[in-house]
This record gives structure tokens, C-alpha cells and sequence, in this order.
């Protein structure tokens, strides 16, 4: 008599094969605009990032693990969060060139959902300080026509939600210290060493 | 309370809705249904006001997909089904289980097979069949009771 019971709980043999079927349905819902953000992983020479891209562009890298990373993208841009690294496959490709020492300058669309007002100006003037050099969070607080919120800025980079592509490793203290990165200081040492020792001070 | 994000909800849940699908219809079928599932929930999923018991709300929609299916099955003009083979019936043998499951009302199908498959308790499969606890109860033994007769006779 306990046979059946002992079947059922061992369950059906036949269920197997749900990644591709996960990843089946992945495509699917993308097709129907169901992928509010799609995310995938990567290793790189500076450690291990996560991505993540809306309909807009890229909205995140992330040095955190996936399950922080991606609670903050539930909350803050959708919950309708998937993995499909298809949607990441230019990112990945120019981080790609960029850590070899190919590309210096990334064309990517970028979605700034993650930060707002102030912050995002300031992102905005990040973006544009070229490959090789450094500003202080004082120059960008100039440029972003604060000058007095250097702290401010220090706070943007701090919650930078793309960087390596919003290039805060870039920005340092008056004086020449290295101030802080959200990747660790040694990820910011890599990052200015491969872009040409623009780090004379270290 | 924020939800979850849906990556996470099918690493949690995903492996035993698909479990619980095959099992109700079967590798093929099983495997439609999932996907029907999957889309259904994320459809949904952005205008859900909170994010308890999630598990129940899918497998609440995972039941209705089963049977969904069932019922465009039986519009459909298919040849009638050969009656299962009483004659080379063993009671040892798994797959007579699982035909004998699949042709078990969905309630008391879903009821027993949240009770053994998954150990759910009775006022969760409650929830997802849509019935009273003290009717789950009754599902699940009355579905029992019909697989013994089936794969026991």
C-alpha cells in the first residue's frame, strides 16, 4: 500500500531538462517585452561584476554578488528581473576590449534609473573625463557647478551604479590620494595602471 | 514590501513547479505548461501588491495551466485514448503511478501531489486548488484513495 506514496514522493524521472526550458521561456517573455531587466555575470581581470540592462541601456555593473545586486534593481527599477545574457552581449564585448587595452572610449545607450537629480549630473560630467586622466571630486563638483559639494560628488562615486563605463576610478582626492572605489582600492590601482599610469603618485 | 526579483523566484521555485507539472501532465505537456507558467506569473508579477507566499501564488497558476490544458485537450478531436493496460499492470512499476496520477481530477490531483511531492501542508494546498483546508484534506485522501484502486487492481 505505500508503494504509490513512496512514487509520489520520490517524483517523475521524465522532469529534467529545466535550464533549457528556462532559458526557452527567457526568450520567450523577452519577445512579449516581459524582461523589465536582464542581467548576466562576467569575470574580469578586476574582479567578478554583474550586469544588468533595461530596455534603455545598460543600468548597472555591480561588484556586489547577484543577489544584492539584483534586490536593488527589483525594487528601485522592476521586479520583473531575468537572466538573459544575450541583452548584455555588447557590454560584455567592450568591457572585453577595454581590459585589453582595445577600446577607450565605450558606446553603449546607459539608463541612469538608479540615481537621481544631483547624482546624476554629476554622472553625466563623469562621463566625460577622458580615457588616461584623473579629476578630483572638487573639479567635478566645479563642472557639475557645485563647487562647494565635493562631498557630494564623493557620494556619487561612491553609489556610481555604472562603473569602469562611468569612469569614477578617474576621480581622486586634491592632493593625490586615491580616495575610495566601490570595486576596492586595488580594482582602482588596475584600472588606472591599464589606462596608461595615470596614477603618477602611486 | 518590495518583490523579489523574478530571477530569483524561479531559482527557488522553478525546479518544483516543473516537477509538479510533469508529474500532472507529463514530460511533454509538462513542459508547455512551465512555459505558460513562467509567462503567465511574469505578466502578472508587477501588479502584485505584496510579495507573500509567492511559491502558493505559482503553483496557483501552474494548476490552472494544467487545467487549462486538459480542457483544450478534450475540445480537441483526438483519438480517444487507449484504455491503460490493466493486464501488464505492476504495482512496482512508476509510470502506472504517474498515468494513474494524470487521470485523477486536477483538485485532488494537485492536493496529493502537493502532500507527497512537496509536503506542503493542507492550508497551503488550500490556497492553491481554491477549496476549504478541511476539502483539501478530503482531496488529497479521496485522490489516494482512487490511485490505490487504479494501479492496485
Amino acid at each position: 500500500m505505500s508503494g504509490i506514496e513512496d512514487v509520489l514522493r520520490a517524483g517523475p524521472a521524465e522532469a529534467t531538462g529545466r535550464d533549457r526550458l528556462d532559458e526557452t521561456v527567457t526568450e520567450q517573455a523577452d519577445h512579449e517585452g516581459l524582461v523589465d531587466v536582464a542581467w548576466t555575470e562576467e569575470d574580469t581581470p578586476i574582479g567578478h561584476i554583474v550586469l544588468a540592462a533595461t530596455e534603455k541601456g545598460l543600468v548597472t555593473i555591480s561588484y556586489r554578488d547577484a543577489d544584492a545586486t539584483l534586490a536593488v534593481l527589483a525594487a528601485k527599477v522592476s521586479p520583473r528581473v531575468l537572466e538573459l545574457p544575450r541583452r548584455l552581449d555588447a557590454a560584455r564585448h567592450q568591457l572585453d576590449e577595454y581590459f585589453a587595452g582595445e577600446r577607450t572610449e565605450f558606446d553603449l545607450p546607459l539608463d541612469l534609473a538608479l540615481s537621481a537629480g544631483f547624482r546624476r549630473k554629476v554622472l553625466r560630467h563623469l562621463g566625460r573625463v577622458p580615457y588616461g586622466e584623473v579629476v578630483t571630486y572638487k573639479d567635478l563638483a566645479v563642472k557639475a557647478g557645485s563647487p562647494a559639494a565635493s562631498r557630494a560628488v564623493g557620494t556619487t562615486m561612491a553609489t556610481n551604479p555604472i562603473p569602469i563605463v562611468l569612469p569614477c576610478h578617474r576621480v581622486i582626492r586634491t592632493g593625490g590620494d586615491l580616495g575610495g572605489y566601490g570595486g576596492g582600492l586595488d580594482a582602482k590601482r588596475a584600472l588606472l595602471a591599464l589606462e596608461g599610469g595615470a596614477s603618477p603618485l602611486f | 514590501m518590495s518583490l523579489p526579483p523574478f530571477s530569483s523566484l524561479l531559482e527557488a521555485h522553478g525546479s518544483d513547479v516543473h516537477r509538479f507539472l510533469v508529474a500532472s501532465a507529463g514530460p511533454h505537456d509538462g513542459a508547455d505548461c512551465y512555459q505558460e507558467t513562467v509567462l503567465a506569473a511574469l505578466r502578472a508579477y508587477p501588479r502584485l501588491s505584496h510579495g507573500q507566499n509567492l511559491r502558493g501564488w505559482l503553483f496557483t497558476i501552474a494548476h490552472r495551466k494544467v487545467v487549462d490544458a486538459a480542457r483544450v485537450r478534450q475540445r480537441e478531436p483526438v483519438p480517444v485514448a487507449a484504455p491503460p493496460e490493466r493486464s501488464v499492470v505492476d504495482p512496482q512499476h512508476d509510470g502506472v503511478v504517474w498515468e494513474a496520477v494524470r487521470r485523477l481530477p486536477a483538485g485532488q490531483r494537485t492536493a496529493v501531489l502537493q502532500r507527497f511531492l512537496f509536503d506542503r501542508p493542507y492550508r497551503e494546498i488550500a490556497e492553491i486548488v481554491g477549496c476549504s483546508e478541511g476539502a483539501a484534506r478530503q482531496r488529497v485522501h479521496d485522490g489516494l484513495e482512487r490511485l490505490r484502486q487504479e494501479v492496485e487492481r
